[in-house]
């Protein structure tokens, strides 16, 4: 209306029917504003509950509620937090925390018992394997400083990761109550930090370890006889082993394997800032704390049969040398191999002292 | 004793980010943690929905049941706390809370989480000192009769906070007057055995 007026002064010089124009269209406009009010009025007092729901904004229905649940998100979902990459239901969470605590953490522990029960009772009354020859002496080389280094960085870092993965799993059931919250924390905590760090570690060594150990460990026929004699413990004879035996295989194979995959789901873990999400953070717990445990508990056996399992294994592995009973007893196709390289003690110690790198005049064929 | 609770009304929450705001500014939250969060669902679409979520201090607290250092409590007044000293940042309250409330401070090396970061019900934490308290955990409101200062400051009351049973009398009481058949709990596996959606049910 302002502007209408203000424009009317300018034109009004110009003629008289200039002005009358001007008033009438200042009269029009003036009626169709008090018109289009009273419209406005009628409106308002007529105004109709239901009429008016019905066309406003729907309520929340059940279809939202679905939408919530299913963790649908879709390109008009909207996080105002920074960086988030969340739903707003976290339904997998659920399936998560049941499979670990329900699942995981009570069978594992009854596998990893369950396995040193089994080998207690298994020494209590079969007892430990003896040589059935007296020994010759004679010693062999099997085993390089290089291989006994490596083999025992990764069987500590595989003792320590177990430890601390066990304390993560189920130390919260007896640590704390035991030790209080200051001693418990500390635990934990160191716990958590050697677990993250040594993890990685212990990955690459194992690649070394499988890749030096591989050409020996390729699974022949003989590995099928062993293991239907159950390597020896039925029947009097021992079955037929190269330089690994079918048991010995079974382990590499299977540190190749699941060794590996707790690995990568390890690495997955380590790292959260790779923008993975929560989905596969979860996933790689679960394949994670499954291999581990399951791999805790064979190595268990793997551990009985190379100490007090078996007589004469434990010294391969420290002094790198065996007797040529236990070569001829255990791994008879490889004995064949390399008999005639067979040192005496005296020799043995000659060696030693003189060389104390020794182990590389000796050599072993492949 | 009290059971606390938050409850966020969808129909009413507009989405402006003051409980956000206000819960910052409470509890002086540390740099890239934003202990509550406003999602919006189908925004621009007829549907479009907004709530605003942060930890809803759960009854039978999934964090608590993973956690492996055990660091999590209940209060009195049923609010879930934890001790920051016992945490060691491992992630698996995040994997298992179904809000996504726990986060996580990104300043160590190799991607290390820091130590886990929620909502507290504006109650503090574990502390020797109430200096100690805030810097670790936020204001304790609850200390000083106080409720929550997200919920305090909604300008739409959608968010509201309290014992349980209060907070169910007003969404009752606002759900009867909308005239809604169910509440608009429809086809939740709770409304059968929720009494606030049956009341609602009833009234229909
Ligand atoms: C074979 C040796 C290993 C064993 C026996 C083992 C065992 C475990 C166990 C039992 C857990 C706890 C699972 C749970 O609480 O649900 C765990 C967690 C974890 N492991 Fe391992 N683990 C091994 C190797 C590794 C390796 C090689 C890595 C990394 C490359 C790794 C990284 C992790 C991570 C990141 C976690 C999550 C815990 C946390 O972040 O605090 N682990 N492990
Ligand atoms: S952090 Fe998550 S799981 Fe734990 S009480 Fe809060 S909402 Fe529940
Ligand atoms: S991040 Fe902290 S609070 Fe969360 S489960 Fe791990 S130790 Fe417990």
């Amino acid at each position: 209306m302002n502007l209408l007026t203000a424009q009317l002064p300018g034109r009004a010089p110009r003629s008289g029917k200039g002005l009358t124009l001007g008033i009438w269209r200042c009269m029009l406009v003036a009626f169709v504003l008090v018109l289009s009010l009273g419209f406005t009025q009628v409106a308002v007092a007529q105004a109709d509950p239901d009429r008016e729901m019905s066309s406003a904004a729907p309520g929340i229905t059940a279809e939202q509620w679905r939408q919530v649940r299913s963790g649908e998100t879709g390109p008009n979902f909207r996080d105002s937090r920074h960086e988030s990459t969340y739903n707003l239901i976290n339904a997998s969470g659920e399936t998560w925390r049941i499979l670990r605590n329900r699942w995981v953490s009570p069978f594992g522990l009854i596998a990893i018992i369950g396995m040193a029960a089994v080998i207690t009772l298994f020494y209590v009354i079969v007892g430990r394997k003896q040589l059935d020859e007296p020994r010759t002496g004679r010693k062999l080389f099997r085993w390089s400083l290089f291989m006994r280094s490596l083999h025992w960085t990764v069987a500590t870092l595989f003792i320590t990761l177990a430890l601390t993965g066990l304390n993560l799993l189920y130390g919260k059931f007896v640590f704390r109550s035991l030790f209080g919250d200051a001693f418990w924390g500390w635990m934990i905590s160191a716990s958590k930090v050697l677990h993250n760090y040594l993890g990685p570690i212990f990955g690459i060594l194992l690649i070394v370890l499988l890749i030096s150990l591989l050409k020996d460990n390729i699974p022949k026929k003989q590995d099928w006889v062993w293991f239907k004699k159950a390597g020896g413990l039925t029947g009097k004879h021992h079955p037929d082993a190269g330089f690994a035996n079918g048991g010995e295989k079974a382990w590499y194979w299977l540190l190749a394997t699941v060794g590996l995959v707790v690995v990568a789901s390890g690495f997955v873990l380590d790292f959260p800032n790779f923008n993975q999400s929560r989905d596969t953070m979860q996933w790689a717990n679960i394949i994670h704390a499954v291999g581990a445990l399951g791999l805790t508990a064979v190595a268990l056996g793997h551990i009985y049969i190379g100490t007090v399992g078996t007589e004469g294994s434990l010294e391969a592995m420290t002094t790198g040398y065996v007797d040529e009973t236990w070569a001829k007893e255990h791994h008879n196709l490889w004995y064949e191999e390399v008999k005639d390289q067979a040192i005496t003690e005296e020799e043995l110690a000659a060696r030693k002292s003189g060389d104390s790198s020794g182990d590389i005049s000796a050599s072993r064929p492949s | 004793m009290a059971q606390m609770k938050f409850m966020c009304d969808a129909e009413r929450c507009i989405e402006c980010n003051g409980c956000v705001t206000a819960c910052k500014n409470a509890n002086d939250v540390e740099w890239g943690i934003q202990r509550r969060r406003v999602v919006t669902l189908n925004d621009g679409e007829a549907s479009e929905m907004s709530i605003s979520v942060a930890c809803m201090h759960c009854d039978d607290a999934p964090c608590m049941a993973v956690c492996p250092t055990d660091c999590f409590y209940k209060t009195d007044d049923g609010i879930v706390l934890h001790d920051k000293d016992l945490c060691i940042g491992c992630g698996y309250c995040l994997y298992a809370c179904p809000f996504g409330a726990p986060q996580f401070p990104k300043q160590n090396a190799f991607g290390e989480r820091g130590k886990m970061d929620k909502c507290t019900f504006c109650a503090g934490g574990p502390a020797e000192s109430k200096e100690e308290e805030y810097q670790k955990y936020g204001s304790n409101r609850i200390a000083e009769g106080k409720l929550p200062l997200c919920a305090e400051m909604c300008s739409t009351k959608a968010l509201l906070a309290g014992d349980a049973q209060d907070v169910a009398d007003i969404f009752r009481q606002r759900v009867v007057h909308r005239g809604h058949p169910d509440g608009a709990w429809s086809n939740n596996p709770q409304a059968s055995t929720d009494n606030l959606a049956y009341d609602a049910a009833r009234k229909g």
